[in-house]
């Protein structure tokens, strides 16, 4: 299993330099001279000339990429061009709220998604599978962000029941990460009810039945502990489609998380921030699939031995 | 006699082609729901092509003494802070979201699948350069690479298509390179290589026509896709830029009305919605008539 770990660590390594390229390119892409823009549009030819020296921009290319590495060990990403707080601070006091938000969606994702699928896959072509696989459709359609309103207009405007943003009691989690987890759901409900539908239809899964097992342990124990796999692969990859939603549904509720910060930040064009932020992200993804990864080696030892 | 067994093979190979057609005619007819996802999709195309006769006023002309009338008679759908109607915005704004899906799709289309080819078909250090970039690229979620190319690019229409389009070549690469994979160990391939036939024409006249659905299949699932992150981007003010009407930038100007005027965010987002969803339909409904294998 160490070995597997190792060898699985190792394989994020050129992931890694290809996001630190990537990172470091995004700034000499812009028009114009990266020591103004991330100097901010007040800063005195003074300030610019500090920034260029200090991030070595008057020193060959490679020589900054070296030196653009060292900083980015230490996550110093240099400051905010809006509040000239270190960008490091500003993305680490958000990004707890983008996990949280991210981790209740995810749950309730898994929660409402699996056995959906499963309920489906079980009874195939019945108006209950009609009715989990249209609504699934419907979920992946529906742009993230328009449900979001809707809900506000319904359980904020309408009922009164809940707040339509911000963040403080735990009611104020509840819109946005249904409206995540809205998505996330669809894909988990259609990869569950697929695989499902195989495992179901396995030798195994008939030798199982006709020992006379339970149909509950035939499908818990035996179809279903088959199909997690893909299950899981897909909750890991719909992780980085939340990222992405939170993006969205933290603007529609004014959430304070990392996602907001973005927007903002590419609004007031604050590239120290959106650089910091992109790359908190991108390693967030990275670790996420990471795990995915030694979770299968976990479920399925023969994982561990290819 | 060559020659008369070449004109035979063809005449088989023209009849089984036009089999497999009726088949796959036949198979997505008898899918209500892809059909549905057809029409659907005919009738924003033709909303689209038809939009200076569908709505002959201007669409961007404000008028502040009709500002966020609720729908009625006269309009439908109602108006917008400016006075706007937004029937006529919808119409206008099908052609600005067919357009850029259309775009980005293109983008995607045309970098992703021959990069797809060059790293399945030839394998060993392209590959591995293709590889490691589509994996930095995809530790990137598709709609925050978009934005994050947004904000080097700049807003606008242009910028997002591109930005959107960007963010599919990782897809289609990993896609178009893992049927290649399977593709290029058949006999044909081998027999193509046998008798001196180019790379070039092996890997776009053998190969390409043998990955064709779910390429295809994909392409309908990622136009789709390709008008949500184009309206999330609208919708966050980063997108395409007011007065041109498209359905994101609408929901998003609509969002500071939605406790007195929730209709100038509600109609936008069910255009969205139905033009994504005719587009889901039809490519479940492809991918199911087309192969079954690539059921999901």
């Amino acid at each position: 299993m160490l070995q597997y770990v190792i060898k699985r660590l190792l394989s994020t390594v050129p992931v890694l330099i290809g996001i630190s390229l990537l990172l470091f390119f995004m700034l000499r892409m812009l028009p114009g001279d990266p020591a103004q823009v991330l100097a901010g549009q007040m800063a005195t030819q003074e300030d610019i000339e500090r920034i260029r020296h200090q991030l070595g921009l008057d020193r060959p290319v490679y020589v900054q990429y070296v030196l653009f590495l060292g900083r980015l060990a230490k996550f110093d990403l240099g400051r905010s061009a809006r509040t000239q707080n270190p960008v490091i601070q500003e993305v680490w006091a958000r990004l707890p709220n983008t996990m949280l938000l991210a981790g209740v969606a995810i749950t309730l994702a898994c929660l409402f998604g699996i056995p959906a699928g499963i309920i489906s896959a079980v009874r195939p072509y019945t108006w209950l599978d009609y009715l989990v696989t249209s609504t699934a459709l419907f979920g992946i359609s529906m742009p993230v962000f328009w449900l979001g309103l809707m809900l506000v207009v319904i359980f904020s405007v309408m009922l009164q029941w809940l707040p339509a943003g911000g963040m403080g009691s735990w009611k104020h989690v509840i819109l946005p990460s249904v409206t995540l987890a809205a998505f996330v759901v669809a894909f988990i409900a259609r990869m569950t009810r697929s695989t499902m539908m195989e495992t179901l239809s396995q030798d195994y899964t008939t030798t199982a039945r006709s020992k006379g097992l339970q149909e509950s342990v035939v499908i818990i124990k035996h179809a279903l502990k088959n199909a997690l796999i893909p299950i899981i692969t897909v909750v890991g990859l719909q992780f980085g489609m939340l990222l992405g939603g939170a993006v969205l549904t933290e603007t529609v509720f004014a959430w304070p998380g990392l996602g907001r910060l973005i927007v903002d930040s590419i609004l007031a064009r604050d590239y120290p921030v959106i650089q910091g932020a992109i790359l908190i992200f991108g390693l967030l993804y990275i670790l996420v699939n990471l795990i995915v990864d030694l979770i299968y080696a976990w479920v399925d030892p023969r994982i561990r031995y290819d | 006699m060559t020659e008369t067994t070449q004109a035979t093979d063809t005449r088989t190979q023209g009849r089984s082609a036009d089999r497999r057609m009726g088949r796959f005619w036949s198979k997505l007819k008898r899918n209500k729901a892809a059909m549905l996802g057809g029409l659907l999709l005919l009738l924003y195309i033709v909303t689209a092509l038809l939009a200076p006769v569908l709505y002959p006023g201007n669409p961007s002309a404000p008028n502040l003494m009709k500002s966020l009338e609720p729908p009625s008679l006269k309009e439908p759908l109602g108006t917008d802070e400016l006075g706007r109607s937004i029937l006529g915005r919808i119409i206008y704004g099908s052609r600005v979201s067919l357009l850029i899906a259309l775009g980005a799709v293109s983008v995607g289309l045309l970098l992703g699948v021959p990069l797809g080819l060059v790293s399945g078909y030839y394998g060993g250090k392209s590959d591995f350069m293709i590889q490691r970039v589509t994996d930095t690229m995809l530790a990137f979620p598709g709609f925050l690479l978009a934005l994050a190319l947004v904000a080097v690019l700049g807003v606008g229409l242009k910028n997002a298509m591109i930005s959107v389009g960007i963010g599919m070549i990782p897809l289609y690469i990993r896609l178009v390179r893992g049927c290649v994979l399977s593709v290029r160990e058949e006999v044909y391939v081998e027999a193509a290589k046998a008798v001196g036939t180019r790379d070039r024409v092996i890997l776009f006249r053998h190969i390409l026509p043998n990955v064709m659905v779910p390429i295809t299949v994909q392409t309908s699932l990622m136009m789709g896709m390709a008008i949500l992150f184009a309206a999330g981007l609208g919708f966050l003010g980063i997108g395409v830029q007011p007065p041109t009407p498209e359905w994101g930038t609408m929901l998003g100007s609509g969002r500071a009305y939605i406790f007195n005027a929730p209709h100038v965010a509600t109609f936008p987002g069910i255009a969205i919605f139905l033009a994504v969803l005719s587009f889901n339909l039809l490519g479940d409904g492809l991918r199911d008539a087309l192969d079954p294998r690539f059921k999901l």
